[in-house]
């Protein structure tokens, strides 16, 4: 069993990813087809008809949305406590995700809210907070953009994920504290899901397989980055390996210039 | 020399443990602040008032509210593009009139959202009428073998909420 320090060694985490990539890249793909299968199998809602199948692409971006920024945060605190290189890889591959993640949430919503509610957007407390999820998503990935010193810029973003994550706890449980146009949470209640199993079971298919989807691209992304970090390593390392004298004689033309 | 390691690694397992500590006391406070915060103003986040905050005088005649409720069954009035209708919490009701196009979902026993201006006679002039549904998600026929056997509770059902 390799524990969670050697699992957290770069090389074994590329070694490790580059083996485990390919399979759960497939198993997206299959659960992808089951999921849309029956999405598009299953019966109308009594109230909403077809539209309800927005429902399998909607939630699962919501769901997804709040899960990614809760592992962002957790590599916020990795990097932030223990300074571990992979944290930090972990949370600047994970912005980029969440943020779209949201932003379909947030269209697929749209989309809904104007045939069921009669408004495309309204500004109640769910779609509010989900918006300021998204500001807070595009916030992050400009400090990562703005600061060109990757460990600084690693120190405020993970500062930044750290303070968001006060919002996660009010999109969730934003439509019990305030009355909302937005309908309660429906699977995970005290009462059990208020779903009927035909429609919940694509609804957890889709979940699964957006939720595999977003593994592999974290994976991916986690891989590219570790791989950007290792060329500028060269490149910097090449740079200085340069002959002395060239680069003295380079610079006096340049001062004479 | 493992001296002198041991001691280099204790120094940093304490810096750690000093700074997880310094990140959960500003995250606690930054939760509090925010909590205070959304507690002191809980009453303008609300998205729509009952019928029974209105009857209550909590919201002044004469500006713009939003008020929820159920359409009391029975209570809808159509001529053309203009609709009257009770907006009911099963405690008080709120008299709605409308001129425009109700959302597919509208109908007697629905949850619903009305935005407009609340006159001085309670009555409410909407400009804005929004249908709200519930989280229950159900087949049709289910829903029709549940009120066969009279144990439908979701809306529309007898009201005895």
């Amino acid at each position: 069993m390799p524990s969670l320090t050697s699992l957290a060694n770069p090389s074994r985490f590329m070694a490790l990813s580059a083996r485990a990539l390919p399979w759960i890249a497939a198993v997206t793909a299959l659960l992808f087809a089951l999921g849309l299968w029956v999405a598009f199998t299953a019966p109308e809602d009594y109230q909403q008809g077809e539209t309800v199948r927005i429902m399998y692409l909607h939630v699962p971006s919501a769901w997804l949305s709040l899960l990614i920024y809760t592992v962002m945060s957790v590599s916020a605190i990795g990097a932030l406590v223990w300074r571990h290189p992979l944290a930090e890889v972990s949370m600047k591959a994970a912005a980029p995700i969440g943020c779209v993640f949201t932003f379909l949430c947030l269209v697929t919503g749209a989309l809904w809210g104007k045939p069921m509610w009669g408004a495309w957007w309204v500004w109640d407390a769910r779609l509010t907070s989900v918006l300021v999820l998204l500001l807070i998503y595009l916030g992050i990935l400009a400090i990562w953009n703005a600061i060109e010193d990757q460990a600084h810029a690693a120190r405020m973003a993970a500062l930044a994920t750290l303070v968001g994550f006060v919002n996660i706890p009010i999109v969730k449980f934003s439509v019990e504290w305030w009355n909302t146009l937005h309908q309660g949470a429906s699977v995970f209640t005290l009462e059990g899901s208020k779903i009927a199993p035909e429609i919940l079971l694509p609804l957890l298919m889709m979940a699964c397989a957006f939720t595999c989807l977003y593994v592999a691209l974290h994976l991916a992304a986690m891989r590219n980055e570790i791989l950007r970090r290792r060329l500028r390593r060269l490149a910097i390392l090449a740079a200085s390996e340069t002959p002395a004298p060239a680069r003295v004689s380079s610079l006096e033309g340049g001062a004479r210039a | 020399m493992s001296v002198a390691l041991d001691l280099g690694r204790r120094r940093r397992s304490l810096r750690r443990r000093r700074r997880l500590a310094l990140i959960a006391v500003a995250l606690a406070m930054l939760g509090l602040a925010v909590a205070l915060a959304l507690y002191a103003l809980s009453g303008s986040i609300v998205f729509f008032h009952t019928p029974s905050e209105i009857a209550e005088g909590l919201v002044a005649p004469g500006g713009r509210v939003r008020i929820g409720g159920l359409v009391k069954e029975g209570s809808v009035t159509r001529s053309g593009d203009h609709i009257v209708f009770a907006i009911t919490d099963t405690a008080k009701d709120v008299q709605v009139s409308y001129d425009g196009v109700v959302p597919d979902l509208f109908r007697e026993g629905q949850g619903v959202v009305a935005e407009g201006v609340l006159r001085a006679d309670h009555l409410l002039a909407a400009d804005n009428v929004l249908a709200k549904h519930d989280e229950r998600y159900m087949p049709r026929e289910a829903v029709e073998a549940l009120k066969r056997q009279g144990l439908w509770r979701g809306e529309g059902a007898p009201v005895s909420r």
